[in-house]
C-alpha cells in the first residue's frame, strides 16, 4: 500500500515538475510558441479542408452509383422468354449487383404515360420496341470494363451506360484524394518542422541546464519530458484551435453551397456527422507533431 | 573505487591521449592526479563520467564496468560521482540554494528531502550567508563551494574536481582544498585534478603524475615530482 501511494507521490511531483518547466518555456518564448500553434492550425485547417472536400466528392459519387444504371436492350427477334432467360447470365458479370427486367410492353406503355398527346409514337426509336433489363453497378469506376462485358452476352444488341458523369467525378475525386495525400504530408513535415525548431530554442536556453542534469544523473526520460510537454502543449492547442476554425469555415461554405449558387442538387455531408473524427484526426496528429517535434529538438543534446 | 587497468584511449582524430594507463583508487582515499597541460588528465576524468570510453583496457568506477555500461545506467553512475570544474558551471538565473537544490529535483528528490539536505551541505561548505545571491554576486572562492556543494548534495561515493582552484587566487585556492579534505575525512573518495605544484606539496597524499599520456610517478609521499624544465610548460 505505501509503496504504492509512494510512487503515486513521485510522479505527481514529476508531473508537477516537468508541467511548470513546459509551460514556463512556452512564456519564455511566447512569439515561436504562437508562430508554432499559428502554422500548425494553418496546416490542420488545410488538411482538414481537403479532406473534407475529398468526403464530401466521394459521397456525391456514392450518390451517382445508387441511382446509376446501365440499360440493356435485348435484340428484338427474341421472344420475351428468350430475353428473360437472360437474366442469369447478366447477373453474373461481374460487378453487377442486381437487374430489373423491363418487357417491350412495359416500356411501351410507359413512354406512351409521358408523351401522351404527342406524335413522336411515328417515329419511335427502334429502342422501344426491345425488352431490356436495367441493370445496377456496385463501382461506378468500373463501368466502362461492365459495360463492354454486357455487350458481349450473345442476345445483346445495345447498352446505354453514361460513361462521362461517372468517368468526371472518378476524375476528382482521384485528384482530391491525391492531393489530400499529397498536402497531409507535406503539412506534416513542415509541422513537425517548425515544432522542434520552436522547441529548439528552449533546449538552446537551457543547453547549460541540460549538461547540469545530465552532469548529476537526471535519467534521459527526465530531461526530455518538460520538452514533451512543451511540444503536447502546443500541439493541443494548435489541434482545439484548429478544429473551431474548421468548423466554422465547413458551415460558412457549405451553407453558400447549398444557398447560393446553382449546385443544390449536391447535399453536403452536415459537420456534425464528421465532427468527432475530424476532432480526433486533429488531436493525433497536433499531439503527434508536439511529441517528435520536441523528441527531434532534445535528441542532440541526450547523447552521452 | 576506481580501477583503470591498460587503459588506452585515442581520439577521433587520432590524438594518443592515454597510453596505458594502471592505478587504483580505494573508497576514502584522497588522491591527487598531476601532470602538464595535455598529459592526459581531463581525458582520465572523462574516462570516470562516462563522457568516453577507453579505446583499449578496462576501467571500473563504483561497481559499474565502464567498458559494459548501458546508455541507460550512465545517469546512476552519475549519481555515485560528484563532479567540480575549473569554471564552477553554475546557472547564472537561479539562486545558491536554488543551484544546489536543483541537483537533486532533477533526480527526482522530494521538496521535504531538499528542504532537509541542501540547509546541511550548504553549512558544510560554509555559504550561510549566501544563499538568496546568485552566482553572479559572488566571488570566484564562493561560486566554487556552491559548486562543491552541488557536487555533494545527492551524497556521492567520489568526488572528482578537474582544477577546481585554476581560477582561483593562492589563498582561495589552499581554502578550496581545504574543504575538499575535510569532505574526505567525512567519507568521500576524493580526486583532485590539478597541476599546481606548491598546493600539492602542502598535503601529504597520494599523488599520480601523467606526462604524455602515461603515468610516470604514484606515490605516498605527497611530492610533486617532475622536472622543472615541464613545470614551466605550465605558466
Ligand atoms: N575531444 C578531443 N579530441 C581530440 N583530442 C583531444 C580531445 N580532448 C583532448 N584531446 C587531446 O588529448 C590530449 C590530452 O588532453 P587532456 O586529457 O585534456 O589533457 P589535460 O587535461 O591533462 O590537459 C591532448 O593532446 C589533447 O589535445
Ligand atoms: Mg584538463
Amino acid at each position: 500500500m505505501t509503496e504504492w501511494t509512494d510512487i503515486t507521490v513521485m510522479v505527481m511531483r514529476k508531473l508537477n515538475y516537468f508541467i511548470k518547466e513546459g509551460v514556463g518555456s512556452i512564456f519564455t518564448h511566447r512569439f515561436m510558441s504562437f508562430a508554432s500553434v499559428f502554422i500548425i492550425v494553418a496546416c490542420l485547417l488545410i488538411m482538414g479542408s481537403f479532406s473534407l472536400l475529398a468526403l464530401n466528392v466521394d459521397r456525391i459519387i456514392d450518390t451517382l452509383e445508387d441511382e446509376n444504371q446501365i440499360m440493356v436492350f435485348i435484340d428484338e427477334n427474341f421472344t420475351e422468354t428468350a430475353a428473360r432467360s437472360l437474366e442469369g447470365t447478366i447477373s453474373a458479370i461481374p460487378n453487377v449487383t442486381s437487374v430489373e427486367f423491363v418487357s417491350r410492353e412495359m416500356a411501351l406503355d410507359s413512354f406512351k404515360d409521358l408523351y401522351e398527346d404527342s406524335s413522336l409514337l411515328e417515329d419511335l426509336d427502334a429502342d422501344v420496341l426491345r425488352d431490356r433489363y436495367i441493370v445496377y453497378l456496385d463501382d461506378i469506376s468500373q463501368m466502362a470494363e461492365t459495360q463492354y462485358e454486357l455487350a458481349k452476352v450473345d442476345g445483346v444488341v445495345k447498352v446505354n451506360a453514361h460513361l462521362e458523369i461517372s468517368e468526371g467525378f472518378i476524375k476528382v475525386r482521384n485528384i482530391v484524394s491525391a492531393v489530400s495525400l499529397l498536402l497531409v504530408a507535406v503539412l506534416l513535415v513542415i509541422s513537425l518542422f517548425i515544432m522542434s525548431n520552436t522547441i529548439k530554442l528552449t533546449t538552446f536556453d537551457r543547453r547549460e541546464e541540460i549538461a547540469i542534469m545530465k552532469m548529476v544523473g537526471a535519467t534521459s526520460s527526465f530531461i526530455r519530458w518538460p520538452f514533451v510537454v512543451q511540444g503536447l502543449i502546443l500541439g493541443l492547442l494548435g489541434a482545439l484551435l484548429a478544429f473551431l476554425a474548421q468548423w466554422g469555415l465547413y458551415q460558412l461554405v457549405s451553407s453558400n453551397i447549398v444557398s447560393g449558387t446553382g449546385l443544390s442538387f449536391i447535399s453536403v455531408i452536415p459537420f456534425e456527422k464528421v465532427s468527432i473524427y475530424i476532432l480526433a484526426s486533429f488531436l493525433a496528429i497536433g499531439l503527434g507533431v508536439g511529441i517528435f517535434g520536441s523528441i527531434m529538438a532534445i535528441k542532440n543534446y541526450l547523447k552521452v | 573505487m576506481v580501477q583503470m587497468t591498460d587503459v588506452f584511449k585515442v581520439y577521433e582524430n587520432g590524438t594518443k591521449a592515454l597510453k596505458g594507463i594502471d592505478f587504483k583508487i580505494n573508497d576514502g582515499e584522497f588522491v591527487f592526479l598531476v601532470g602538464p597541460s595535455g598529459s592526459g588528465k581531463s581525458t582520465i576524468i572523462k574516462l570516470i563520467t562516462g563522457e568516453i570510453f577507453p579505446t583499449e583496457g578496462s576501467v571500473i568506477v563504483n561497481d559499474f564496468n565502464m567498458n559494459k555500461i548501458r546508455f541507460s545506467q550512465l545517469p546512476y553512475l552519475r549519481r555515485s560521482l560528484g563532479v567540480i570544474f575549473q569554471d564552477f558551471r553554475l546557472l547564472e538565473n537561479k539562486s545558491v540554494y536554488e543551484n544546489i537544490a536543483f541537483a537533486m529535483r532533477v533526480i527526482g528528490a522530494s521538496n521535504k528531502e531538499i528542504r532537509r539536505r541542501v540547509p546541511y551541505v550548504i553549512d558544510l561548505v560554509g555559504l550561510n550567508d549566501c544563499t538568496k545571491r546568485r552566482p553572479m554576486e559572488l566571488s570566484g572562492g564562493e561560486q566554487q563551494r556552491v559548486a562543491i556543494a552541488r557536487a555533494l548534495i545527492n551524497n556521492p561515493k567520489l568526488i572528482i574536481a578537474d582544477e577546481p582552484t585554476g581560477n582561483l587566487d593562492p589563498a582561495r585556492s589552499l581554502e578550496i582544498m581545504v574543504l575538499l579534505q575535510k569532505i574526505n575525512t567525512l567519507g568521500t573518495t576524493v580526486m583532485v585534478v590539478t597541476h599546481e605544484k606548491e598546493l600539492v606539496n602542502r598535503f601529504s597524499k597520494r599523488v599520480i603524475t601523467l606526462d604524455g599520456g602515461r603515468i610516470i610517478s604514484d606515490g605516498m609521499d605527497g611530492y610533486y615530482s617532475y622536472g622543472n624544465e615541464k613545470a614551466e610548460l605550465f605558466h
